[in-house]
């Protein structure tokens, strides 16, 4: 039995309403699509969607109370909150560069939780 | 007195950008004033992705985003005093500002980019009836508590309006472990861009409720619930589908609003439509040599926008201050909006002055349309169309008109239209 799906492509502000057209699971075509990189995330999007965490980490510092920090890389949507439990006690002390890794391998992906800011030793 | 060439006012993405420009374009004596503690502005706190798509095709925070100029300003020989209020300044460029250490500071200077930046539409402006509880936010507010602060301002939470900051909290409430009950929205589409309706609200199964709003606000001391209604053609809220929604927190994502009454006080003129001064093809104010960028100007949706607009006000700064005093607004033609846009951004235009031999163009949509043809037009002729795809009020349009185009025609005005193409489907 053949299912339709509606993705909204995020790649672009265009936001285009790509259709999937599924068979088993198995993906048999995509319709509607503005380009190439719409086609690919369609196709991750209906089988295996992955988004990149961003949240924050306490700071042990004077001026600045936390420190903002991502997923190297995307991972597995259903990880999402998995991966906040594991952030949820962090903390850090400056000085911190931006991308050092802040927490190993998160959630068992394989991928790094890194800084977006620097700190200075100061702050 | 303290005198310089250039004084920047904010040390966010546009006065970021702009200073940097200017410099490069040769502008020597530089004052980059910031309120905060640290330069990078809004960005700091918004430690989402999506950032830098356009400038660097690759994703990054906001924090990201700011420290990559940050880095690029301070290897300049650039003079930044953080933590300094402007208070005031005149049409004649004089500049009083104050800092806890240095105290009142009087500043001359031949040139002046206005980057202050917006603020945020609050429940004021709404007229919600009610009591006054604690637990209501503007979605910026809630946004430094989370993510600068480091505290979360409530539990179980509705948010009012679709706007961007809206849905980032939304999600990231979620993700901090509070309950988003639903967002509200008054208009029948989201005010918010899609990727942001699709990764903060429909991965974390928020209902978004269109064409509803908030008609009471329950709760003394804290809050305890709003009521909910739809509304009727002429927003008006229907009452038999009122709906109470218990609740801790209400943030507000209305809308924001260029931050100018220090561009009033200089005797810049300013657009209705857009909130911001009316300025030229290099961001120059109606008062000469004072020029305009970023959400000061017109409030984006994307920083990356925010950046080139920075550059084109730099760069009109420093041809400005190469240049000795020059009419700016001699021979510049009125851009005029028509039917189908809300605003447009420069609202005159000199095609012999333009700076890069092309003219970005910055408007919005009344409305969203999945196909338009916007129409460059006109008193002699149409000078340009472009088919469009997904046109929302909430994802700004930029459209280049090159030298060629202009100059070829000659016109005495320009007037920007935007035609619904076909039928919705």
């Amino acid at each position: 039995m053949t299912e339709e799906k509606f993705v909204t492509c995020i790649v672009c502000p265009k936001g285009c309403r790509i259709k999937v057209i599924l068979d088993e699971g198995d993906i048999l075509d995509i319709l509607n699509y503005g380009c190439k990189r719409g086609v690919e995330y369609a196709r991750e999007e209906v089988m295996a969607p992955k988004r990149i965490l961003t949240t924050t980490v306490a700071v042990q510092g004077q001026n600045i109370q936390m420190l903002p920090v991502k997923t190297e890389d995307a991972i597995p949507k259903e990880l999402l909150k998995v991966a906040m439990h594991e952030t949820k006690d962090l903390s850090v002390e400056p000085p911190i560069k931006i991308g050092d890794v802040i927490w190993p391998n998160i959630a068992g992906t394989g991928v790094n939780i890194i800084a977006t800011r620097t700190l200075d030793a100061n702050v | 007195m303290i005198y310089k060439e250039l004084v920047v006012i904010g040390g966010g993405p546009a006065g970021l950008s702009a200073a940097i420009q200017a410099y490069e374009e040769g502008v020597q004596d530089i004052l980059l004033i910031e309120r905060d503690f640290e330069l990078g502005g809004i960005l700091k706190q918004c430690i989402h992705n999506g950032f830098g798509l356009h400038i660097f095709q690759e994703e990054l925070t906001g924090p990201e985003y700011a420290e990559r100029f940050i880095k690029e300003l301070k290897k300049m020989n650039i003079e930044v005093i953080l933590d300094t209020m402007v208070l005031e300044i005149t049409n004649e460029k004089k500049i009083i500002a104050v800092n806890k250490e240095l105290g009142i500071l009087n500043i001359q200077t031949q040139a002046i980019i206005l980057a202050m930046g917006c603020r945020e539409r609050t429940r004021g402006a709404l007229n919600i009836p009610g009591f006054r509880p604690a637990g209501i936010f503007t979605a910026g507010t809630a946004q430094r508590f989370v993510n600068i602060e480091g505290y979360m301002p409530g539990k179980d939470i509705v948010i009012l309006g679709s706007g961007d900051i809206g849905l980032i909290m939304a999600r990231r409430f979620t993700l901090e472990g509070a309950k988003v009950r639903c967002v509200v929205e008054l208009m029948p589409y989201s005010n918010g861009l899609t990727r942001n309706v699709v990764q903060c609200l429909e991965d974390y199964d928020i209902p978004l409720y269109l064409r509803h709003t908030v008609i009471e606000i329950h709760g003394k001391d804290r809050l305890e619930g709003v009521t909910v209604a739809e509304v009727d053609d002429n927003n008006l809220p229907i009452l038999a589908t009122a709906t109470y929604i218990p609740c801790d927190t209400l943030l507000l994502s209305v809308g924001l609003i260029p931050e100018n009454e220090l561009s009033k006080l200089a005797e810049v003129k300013l657009d209705d439509r857009t909130g911001g001064p009316i300025v030229n093809q290099r961001m120059e104010t109606s008062t000469q040599g004072i020029f305009a960028c970023g959400n000061v100007l017109h409030v984006h949706d994307l920083v990356d926008f925010v950046t080139q607009e920075a550059r084109l006000a730099g760069k009109g700064a420093a041809d400005y201050l190469s240049k000795g005093k020059v009419d700016n607004y001699a021979d510049a033609i009125p851009v005029r909006v028509l039917k189908g846009v809300r605003y447009i951004v420069p609202q005159y235009f000199q095609g012999k002055e333009m700076l890069n031999g092309r003219q970005e163009l910055f408007m919005r949509s009344v409305k969203p349309m999945d196909k338009a043809k916007l129409i460059i037009d006109s008193d002699k002729g149409v000078i340009k169309t472009k088919t469009l795809n997904y046109v929302k009020p909430s994802e700004m349009i930029n459209v280049a008109l090159q030298k060629e185009e202009l100059c070829q025609a000659n016109p005495n005005y320009l007037e920007i239209s935007l035609q619904e193409v076909g039928d919705r489907s």
